[in-house]
């Protein structure tokens, strides 16, 4: 590989409750790259984006062993804070889900707690994440409208700022374009370019077009599994696994 | 034929139901009816401001009116803290194991519990090992644990209708779990809240048994000064005028005086809850939920 590694994860089983949703995963995810997480429906692929960041905690019964490194260090380790981690790890999630609060104040508050209090830095930081996600054009004279009055590409932008706004090392995206129409998934796809330079960024898709198109390394997961990992133009030209080549070539899925 | 037959019952069961709601309706007015056309010759600016005179055979009402007022504050500012609190942690805190699931059970089996057992039991807790003696603030917990059950539930239901995205996405941008609950589920979940808890409150307020025992007096001229005192209320008041007074026929008038302003008191409560859920509902559609 050509960059250095961000991310690991280390023989990674998971459970729901009994039920077994990641089997023996094995990832290296490079910084400074899209690393894309493709498969069918119900594969796991949300399951795994989510230990990245500690979000499954958040679903009772669930268990986890193997390692999630970030830097060499065990996010999953009791001393660690998730909350701390969450800070470090950002998240943009399927259906954009701004907060019912105005467009400044939803890019704000992940300031806010963070204990950033200066106003005018807040104001500093929000245009400036609004302007990184390519948003501050359409919405610089609406700043304090509500953000539930946008279109749904606006919508998952503003959450992309929000997530921008408290400075992550690493962004994970799930399925960050599924509702929204062509015009608005270039544009966050062209985004998802343009933040490769300052961040590592991990981003789950249905869509194979869209991991050939932003990706540097795509992983195929199948029924829990890491079928196959490796550089996106090799994995779509040359697959070597034949599930990989029957998924990729639309055989099922 | 089969489409002629099911159009039928369709139709009879549309009768029924309409015949259902119409008799419900019906006992409804006939209730309000006979206590509005029966209390309101009596009612007076002088009815609400002055205390019962020549042994409560004339005069008015006021003591009561003020020691409903002061136990139904009192029961709200029990219940209401209290059953956020414990909704709050049932519903975003608990872990879903044995030991909630018996709470949560134990919870709806208290909304059953009678309420004269409730006021047994603010004998034994509020007066006696709380030391408020027979008082305002006895009767009014008594009262206030009486409601908890619906404000817990109610509180409930108004946090799951807060879309778990609010709380992910707080969660996500490195809130902690106060954090998230505090800025992004409590204000959109508030207004339910106390809607349930006001619902609540207003039924506590119209009960009689829970304040039998627990601090409501037969009679007393002044208004009390301490939550230590014992107080007058509107329910016990209505039922010593209907049944304990030595000229039932005479009060008559102030008993259906009595019951008015009650259900008055009562209904303004419920408005008030039915308002603010109105504004919720408007606010949730603004929402695009
Ligand atoms: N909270 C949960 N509790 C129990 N099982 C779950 C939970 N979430 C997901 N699963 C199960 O785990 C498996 C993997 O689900 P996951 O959501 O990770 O799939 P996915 O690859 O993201 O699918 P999709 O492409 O449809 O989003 C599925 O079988 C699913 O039913
Ligand atoms: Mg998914």
């Amino acid at each position: 590989m050509d960059n250095k590694i961000r991310m690991k994860a280390e023989n990674v089983d998971f459970f729901y409750g009994r039920q077994q949703a990641l089997k023996g995963i094995h990832l290296d995810i490079a910084s400074n790259a899209v690393t894309a997480i493709i498969g069918p429906s119900g594969c796991g692929k949300s399951t795994f984006i989510r230990l990245l960041n500690r979000m499954h905690e958040l679903v009772p019964n669930a268990v986890l062993t193997g390692r999630i490194l970030l830097d060499g260090k065990d996010i999953i380790a009791p001393d660690v804070d998730a909350v701390d981690l969450r800070r470090r790890v950002g998240m943009v999630f399927q259906k954009p889900n701004p907060f019912p609060k105005s467009i400044f104040e939803n890019v704000a508050y992940g300031l806010q707690i963070n204990g950033m209090k200066d106003k005018g830095k807040i104001e500093e930081r929000v245009i400036e994440s609004l302007k990184k996600a390519a948003l501050w054009d359409e919405v610089k004279h609406r700043l304090h409208d509500s953000a539930l009055g946008m279109s749904g590409g606006q919508q998952q932008r503003l959450c992309i700022a929000r997530c921008l706004a408290i400075e992550p090392e690493v962004i994970l995206f799930d399925e960050p374009c599924a509702s929204l129409d062509p015009i608005s998934t270039h544009k966050v796809e062209a985004l998802i370019l343009e933040l490769k330079k300052d961040y590592t960024i991990v981003i789950v898709t249905h869509n194979m077009q869209q991991a050939a198109r932003v990706s540097d390394y795509t992983g195929f997961f199948y029924m829990g599994e890491m079928v196959e990992f490796g550089r996106t133009e090799v994995m779509f030209t040359r697959p070597r696994d034949k599930r990989t080549e029957d998924y990729i070539t639309g055989r099922f899925g | 034929m089969k489409a002629g037959s099911s159009r039928i019952i369709e139709w009879l069961g549309f009768w029924a139901l309409r015949a259902c709601m119409g008799f419900v309706a019906l006992i409804l007015v006939i209730v309000f009816y006979d206590i509005i056309t029966k209390g309101i010759g009596i009612i007076s600016w002088q009815f609400l401001t002055q205390p019962p005179l020549d042994g409560m055979t004339k005069g008015g009402i006021f003591p009561a009116l003020i020691g409903t007022l002061f136990v139904t504050i009192i029961a709200g500012l029990l219940a209401v803290p209290l059953g956020m609190g414990c909704a709050i942690h049932l519903n975003e805190y608990a872990r879903d194991n044995g030991l909630t699931r018996f709470i949560r059970m134990s919870i709806r089996n208290l909304s059953g519990v009678p309420s004269i057992v409730y006021g047994l039991f603010g004998v034994a807790l509020f007066v006696e090992a709380a030391h408020f003696g027979t008082s305002i603030l006895a009767a009014g917990c008594t009262l206030g644990l009486m409601t908890l059950p619906v404000t817990i539930t109610a509180s409930e239901e108004a946090l799951k209708t807060v879309p778990r995205a609010y709380r992910e996405g707080a969660l996500a941008l490195g809130a902690t779990k106060w954090q998230s609950i505090w800025g992004n589920v409590l204000p959109y979940a508030v207004p339910g809240m106390l809607t349930g808890a006001i619902l609540g409150i207003s039924r506590a307020a119209g009960e009689t048994a829970p304040i039998l025992f627990t601090g409501a007096a037969f009679f007393l001229p002044d208004i009390p000064n301490s939550v230590f005192s014992q107080f007058m209320a509107l329910p016990y008041h209505l039922y010593i005028m209907s049944t304990q007074h030595h000229n039932i026929v005479l009060v008559r008038p102030i008993a259906y005086g009595t019951a008015l302003v009650l259900i008055v008191l009562v209904f303004t409560l419920n408005l008030a809850a039915v308002i603010m859920r109105y504004n919720l509902r408007k606010k949730g559609i603004a929402h695009g939920q």
